[in-house]
């Protein structure tokens, strides 16, 4: 089998040596550096996505950002622009949509997602055509890569991940009581219409930066994975919150390292990681639950082997 | 650019094309079973399942490739098996979009590692790697050759044979399934047969509009139908009737615009019909709105 040999480094296995060959890379710290910055965020947005059960948006919103990437270069423009302005025309579009509870409602919302989804996907087709020819570009969109991150885009990624973690810090209350119980919040006067929107916008900007690193296709390794993986581990807030985060940076810190050293895309390794935590998680969940290990929620509801909610529970 | 000018002539010459001819036998049949069975997915709310199917799609077609084995041995296996797995996992667990989400994602992650291997072992024969790799991404509804056309319209309405058979009880098992297995509907059973046929679906409409695409064939002309009609035996004829509409225009645009891939053509219209049906809602109901308090008023005045 060939590879690309620019692609592929030497592995001695003697890792401090083998660390620092890596790290004297410019593209690689760069890549470090923007990896560290959007796993910060994709951790801290994706633990409120999960909660308010719009991982299926969040996943719309970066398959968005590929036709924004590839009309972008279409147009001469940076990526990066393309990226995010993609995710925040899809976030205002899903935002716009009304949002009611009764079933109809629902598949309607359901097959508007989706055809926003194929539309967008078919778009970005079209801009490739149009083009001309960038097929290894393309799976680079869809699937990720972490070559040629300049230091601008380091800039621009730090930036916009610092703004919306600001936003996040000031409406983080608010949003989990909305989230958590959107009729009391609304009666206490929380405005729960303006911090869906919002949230979905920051959502947007999220979706963006992830896309650039797993590509646009495999966002949920950051977004999710490391959020649900959290939430089965602790169902404080504050704990599942923080544990986010860190499992976020290490499942990239981790995939960028042995992309590094291998033929296939990043987005392979993110997405096995990722969803390696989670089921790691989930198990061992599952057996705390069947030994009966939690005194406290056993006591709590007994019978309810699975537990309440997370995040619920504490509210 | 004749064509343009008189669109019965440049359809005639357009049919003169073999790849088309195959093009439009293969997509009509294809698009009437998406519009048939994506309007039950949309009426179940099952999109995201659609959405997980064309991640599996891509993933089975591309390891088929990797392994050197047919490609739709790839792809229809596994799409049916993993239609009959959501049907036998949903019923044990109410598995929600994050763990739906998680799973498929790793599985799209497994496509990308069988795409890198697959263009990297055929990195010999130049670009058709990585241009069979678009092909499952994004379709090829213009490459396919007479027989494989055949193949796949056969396929396609085996599909919709086995809708209007079952279509009845299914809308209604969908629409109320408690009231449905009340008056003795077999609900279960009707959920697998429903997900083989998805999956089915699934397997046929990505050799036209790709793994990534046939979520917009199966949600876009069911979410119009839906707006159009409440009637839900009329509405699922009206969503396999935008689906064949869009394939057609879809095809046409290809084909007077050779820079736009037919799948574009095909998602635009779908798109654009949706769009449409929302205006057209949306308008009555600002009439409804603008009318309302008149008549209330009128009510009160007469009592």
């Amino acid at each position: 089998m060939t590879v690309p040999p620019l692609l592929v480094a030497r592995i001695d296995w003697n890792i401090s040596a083998d660390l620092h060959q890596m790290l004297t890379q410019h593209f690689m710290v760069n890549a470090f550096r923007a990896g560290t910055v959007v796993a910060v965020l994709a951790g801290a947005i994706g633990w409120f996505m999960i909660l308010r059960h719009q991982s299926f948006a969040g996943h719309t919103l970066a398959v968005v950002s590929f036709p924004g990437a590839a009309g972008a270069i279409w147009l001469g423009l940076s990526a990066t622009v393309g990226y995010f302005a993609g995710s925040i025309a899809a976030a205002l579009v899903i935002a716009a949509v009304p949002r009611s509870s009764s079933g109809r409602a629902r598949s309607e919302e359901s097959a508007v997602i989706g055809t926003v989804q194929a539309f967008a996907l078919a778009l970005g087709v079209l801009f490739v055509s149009l083009y001309g020819g960038f097929l290894d570009g393309l799976t680079g969109l869809l699937f990720g890569t972490f070559l040629g991150i300049s230091d601008v885009q380091v800039v621009v990624l730090a930036a916009v991940a610092g703004a919306v973690l600001v936003l996040l810090a000031i409406g983080a209350r608010p949003l989990f009581f909305a989230t958590v119980d959107a009729d009391v919040a609304a009666a206490r006067g929380v405005p729960v219409r303006a911090l869906s929107v919002a949230f979905m916008l920051l959502l947007g900007c999220a979706a963006a930066e992830v896309s650039q690193i797993t590509g646009a296709l495999l966002v949920f390794a950051l977004l999710v994975m490391p959020a649900a993986a959290a939430q089965q581990i602790s169902p404080r807030p504050v704990v599942s919150f923080g544990l986010t985060i860190l499992l976020a940076v290490a499942v990239t810190w981790l995939s960028l390292g042995v992309a590094y050293y291998s033929a296939y895309p990043v987005g392979f390794y993110v997405s096995t990681f990722g969803f390696t935590v989670y089921v790691l998680a989930s198990g061992g969940r599952a057996l705390a639950d069947r030994l009966g290990t939690r005194h406290l929620r056993g006591a709590l509801s007994p019978g309810n082997q699975s537990g309440p909610r997370p995040g619920v529970a504490t509210a | 650019m004749i064509a343009t000018l008189d669109p019965f002539v440049g359809l005639a010459h357009m049919l003169d094309h073999p790849f088309l001819r195959s093009a439009f036998i293969a997509g009509t049949c294809i698009a009437l079973a998406a519009g048939l069975v994506g309007y039950v997915v949309v009426v179940r709310g099952q999109v995201f399942s659609g959405d997980a199917l064309s991640h599996v799609a891509f993933t089975g077609a591309l390891a088929a490739l990797a392994f050197g084995i047919d490609l739709r041995a790839g792809l229809y296996g596994s799409c049916v098996v993993f239609a009959v797995l959501m049907v036998v996992l949903g019923r044990r667990a109410t598995a929600d979009d994050t763990v739906i989400g998680s799973v498929f994602a790793w599985i799209l992650g497994l496509g990308a590692l069988f795409l890198s291997i697959f263009t990297t072992t055929q990195s010999g024969s130049g670009a058709m790697g990585s241009n069979a790799g678009v092909d499952v991404l994004f379709g090829s509804i213009l490459g396919l050759t007479s027989g494989q056309a055949l193949g796949d319209a056969v396929v396609a309405l085996g599909i919709v044979a086995v809708f209007i058979v079952i279509g009845r009880p299914l809308v209604f098992a969908s629409l109320d399934p408690l009231v449905a297995s009340a008056r003795g509907v077999p609900v279960r059973a009707l959920d697998y047969a429903f997900f083989i046929l998805l999956g089915i679906t699934a397997g046929v409409a990505t050799q036209a509009v790709g793994a990534l695409l046939l979520l917009g064939l199966l949600a876009a002309p069911a979410g119009a139908s839906q707006r159009i009609s409440t009637r839900p035996f009329v509405a699922v004829w009206v969503a396999a009737g935008i689906a064949v509409v869009s394939m057609w225009s879809g095809l046409t645009l290809a084909y007077l615009a050779p820079r736009v891939p037919p799948s574009f053509g095909i998602l635009a219209v779908a798109t654009g019909v949706y769009l449409s049906a929302f205006a057209v809602t949306w308008a009555r109901q600002w009439r409804r709105r603008f009318r309302g308090p008149v008549t209330l008023r009128a009510g009160l005045h007469g009592s």
